[in-house]
């Protein structure tokens, strides 16, 4: 392949330098102000702050709540990228099927995307509340007393529920672009080859949609973490007590609601270091066994 | 042509009026609803009074929220002149010395008359420092008191408990047995736990409950409190008590609508209650446990007081200080009791209330300030430990846990003597 030339020096120096300055302010600088606060101890106001060391993150390692919050962390991502991925591959996959009314089957399972996190937080509050929700009234029909906000296991599945319920029409969007990619005579060819449906899906229409499966896997895992604190955030309501909640909500919770800057920090730098080892991870070992066209 | 001329004087004077130049000041708060209606209602009214000063009330979300933003302002030098913060984050603030200007020190350097004696004595130190000066105005002042539903108790043949005992084996019961959640409460570590030291006369911290220090440990393992929290869990198991986890709302929904009988919550939520609920209720003294006293004391304010912040000119201080004569007259305070419920802060301002007879039209509006006139003991004034929020949080999650049965007693309350005391350790840590 032919390089490209550049005359200039400068232009594509100047070219960068707007993207390169807003990461600089939004990303790099508020990065290392937390990587160097995790250090210290700090009160309140910023009167005062001394070094600490490790201390912030002994003191993670040796808190049985914050490892608490790690294991559901790490169940809550599964469930929901599970969830949503499986979800959404099984609609996508009919939806492809469908011929007469296409169009309207695609919006109305696409809709529930411009649904804000916070406001479909407010849906699952409305839905699963003790007093007034409609999914514990259907609950106390079928004999469950659901409890959102005392049971911990109940919390946790009105979080899993809407948090999958929002993301799964993303996944539906590219999971159907994806299919509609693959080339029709590769499919007709393999109905030749076999009539089973099932078969025909996991030899040829799976491994096609492969590359599309694996960059939903990764946005999936860094919604699950993350975009989910609206969801989290309203479902608790302002009180964490026995709550469910999720590390980036921890770091909130820590930071902003018990004003302890150092705790706080040394937690979102924790949550660096695992995105970090996830985008690695996406391109050294999963890139190089996915085909892309 | 005469009236003309005064006509045209009369316009020049409200035209020429906004040349002199007020003294703006903001006031942040975390009063939302119906309470935030009434905020707006009495800064709108002192701006009206008077055209030297302009104060504009921010809401700034929950207590939490408030408190958060407000020591973000401060760290960007950006805070507003007066912020509400409430009972557990006074700890935080007030440790912060050249964060706030005590507000004896403010009214006295302002020429604006000051006398602590002029507050009710429940009021008088939860806000102060260690030597008694007031560093925040108390404002919305509340106690935990009990609500019931009149009918409710009059159906079951029974009247509002005055002891723990009598609710166990009398009233709860009974109300159980006429179809009624008996009782509900809307905040575990202010209710059962601040005010239950307060109300036995119990020491809940040591150095005078951390009014003297910062290396501060909390009583919370002592062997009442646990009886307590043991009693709890076993009514709720037996259906004589409704727990609807930590949420305030979610615990006086139940009373609002009708099912629960009584209810656990703020004399301030006596203002919406009377809103929302289609039923004739009253209110009482928080029970309590005559195993541990014969001799029950008041309780002390929780809700929150208003703190001058430092780093403003001294114009604007003194806007602050005249809003503050205004916010503690007489009249203002009646009506801030009348149309919210929370305590008059001033004897003048319950006199005033009496006269005018507000307790004989309502006399559950009267519990608050009678609990809190009860006789004081040397456990009654309050507490002062810093990162409390968060041990209210640890709080909150033990003791959920504990009522949905997944820890035990001794297990919870081991949990959060640990945390709060390694909470306690690292705030005294943060202040050296």
């Amino acid at each position: 392949m032919k390089r490209a030339r550049f005359d200039h020096r400068l232009l594509p120096v100047a070219l960068l330098i707007p993207q390169l300055t807003i990461i600089a302010i939004f990303f790099y600088w508020p990065a290392w102000n937390a990587v160097q606060s995790s250090f210290y101890l700090q009160d309140p106001f910023g009167f005062g702050s001394q070094f600490v060391g490790m201390e912030n993150y002994t003191r993670l390692w040796n808190s049985s709540e914050y490892m608490r919050v790690a294991r559901f962390t790490l169940v809550f991502t599964l469930l929901v990228t599970g969830f949503s991925l499986g979800l959404a591959l099984l609609l996508a996959v009919k939806a492809d099927k469908v011929i007469r009314g296409a169009r309207t089957y695609r919006t109305l399972l696409m809709w529930v995307y411009a649904v804000a996190p916070p406001v479909a937080g407010l849906i699952g509050v409305a839905l699963f509340d003790q007093n007034i929700g409609a999914i514990t009234d259907l609950f106390a029909a079928l004999g469950y007393d659901y409890r959102l906000g005392v049971s911990y296991t109940d919390t946790a599945f009105a979080m899993v529920v809407v948090s999958v319920w929002i993301q799964t029409p993303v996944n539906f969007i590219f999971f159907l672009s994806g299919l509609q990619s693959i080339p029709k005579p590769v499919l007709e060819a393999a109905k030749i080859d076999n009539p089973s449906g099932f078969r025909r899906f996991r030899d040829i229409t799976f491994p096609l949609l492969a590359p599309t499966a694996f960059f939903l896997l990764i946005i999936n895992i860094t919604y699950a973490l993350f975009d989910t604190f609206g969801i989290i955030d309203t479902l608790v309501k302002n009180n964490p007590a026995s709550n469910p909640m999720t590390l980036v909500y921890k770091v909130f919770i820590d930071g902003f609601r018990g004003n302890d800057i150092g705790g706080s920090s040394a937690q979102s730098v924790v949550l660096m270091v695992l995105v970090l080892i996830l985008t690695v991870f996406q391109f050294r070992l999963l890139e190089r066994r996915i085909h892309y066209t | 042509m005469k009236t003309t001329t005064i006509l045209a004087a009369g316009a020049l004077v409200g035209l020429a009026a906004p040349v002199f130049a007020e003294t703006e000041i903001t006031w942040w708060h975390g009063m939302g609803g119906q309470l935030g209606e009434v905020v707006n209602k009495i800064s709108a009214d002192f701006n009206a009074s008077q055209d030297e000063y302009k104060i504009t009330p921010v809401f700034k979300g929950t207590y939490e929220e408030t408190l958060t933003a407000t020591i973000a302002a401060f760290r960007a030098g950006e805070q507003p002149n007066i912020v509400q913060v409430f009972d557990a984050g006074a700890a935080t603030v007030i440790a912060a010395p050249g964060a706030v200007l005590p507000v004896e020190d403010l009214l006295k350097a302002n020429d604006v008359p000051f006398d602590i004696e002029d507050y009710i004595s429940g009021v008088r130190y939860f806000f102060a420092d260690s030597d008694g000066k007031m560093i925040g105005m108390p404002f919305n002042s509340s106690s935990p008191i009990m609500y019931y539903n009149t009918e409710a108790l009059e159906k079951a043949g029974v009247t509002p408990p005055k002891t723990w005992e009598e609710f166990e084996t009398v009233t709860a019961p009974a109300l159980k047995d006429a179809g009624y959640i008996p009782m509900t409460q809307s905040h575990m570590p202010w209710i059962f736990t601040e005010n239950f030291f307060s109300r036995h006369n119990l020491p809940f911290a040591s150095d005078n409950n951390g009014f003297d220090s910062v290396n501060v440990t909390i009583n919370i393992d002592a062997p009442e409190i646990k009886d307590h929290f043991a009693s709890f869990k076993s009514w709720v198991d037996e259906g004589l008590f409704g727990f609807y986890g930590a949420a305030w709302d979610d615990n006086a929904k139940p009373f609002e609508q009708g099912d629960a009988a009584m209810w656990l919550g703020s004399s301030g939520s006596f203002g919406g209650l009377a809103q929302k609920a289609d039923f004739e209720f009253s209110s009482t003294y928080l029970p309590y446990w005559e195993k541990i006293t014969t001799e029950p004391k008041q309780t002390f304010i929780g809700g929150a007081a208003n703190f001058a912040m430092s780093g403003h000119s001294d114009e604007e201080n003194k806007a602050t200080a005249e809003f503050f004569r205004y916010l503690t007259s007489p009249e203002v305070q009646y009506m801030w009791h009348k149309e919210t419920g929370y305590v008059p802060i001033t004897t003048a301002a319950y006199e005033l209330a009496k006269e005018d007879g507000h307790y004989d039209r309502f006399p559950a509006a009267e519990t608050g300030i009678l609990q809190l006139s009860l006789p004081a003991g040397e456990n009654t004034r309050g507490y002062r430990m810093g990162f409390y929020v968060q041990i209210r949080d640890v709080m909150n999650r033990e003791y959920t846990r504990l009522l949905t049965g997944e820890t035990s007693v001794e297990d919870a309350f081991a949990a959060i003597k640990k945390e709060a005391d390694e909470l306690l350790a690292r705030f005294s840590q943060t202040q050296s």
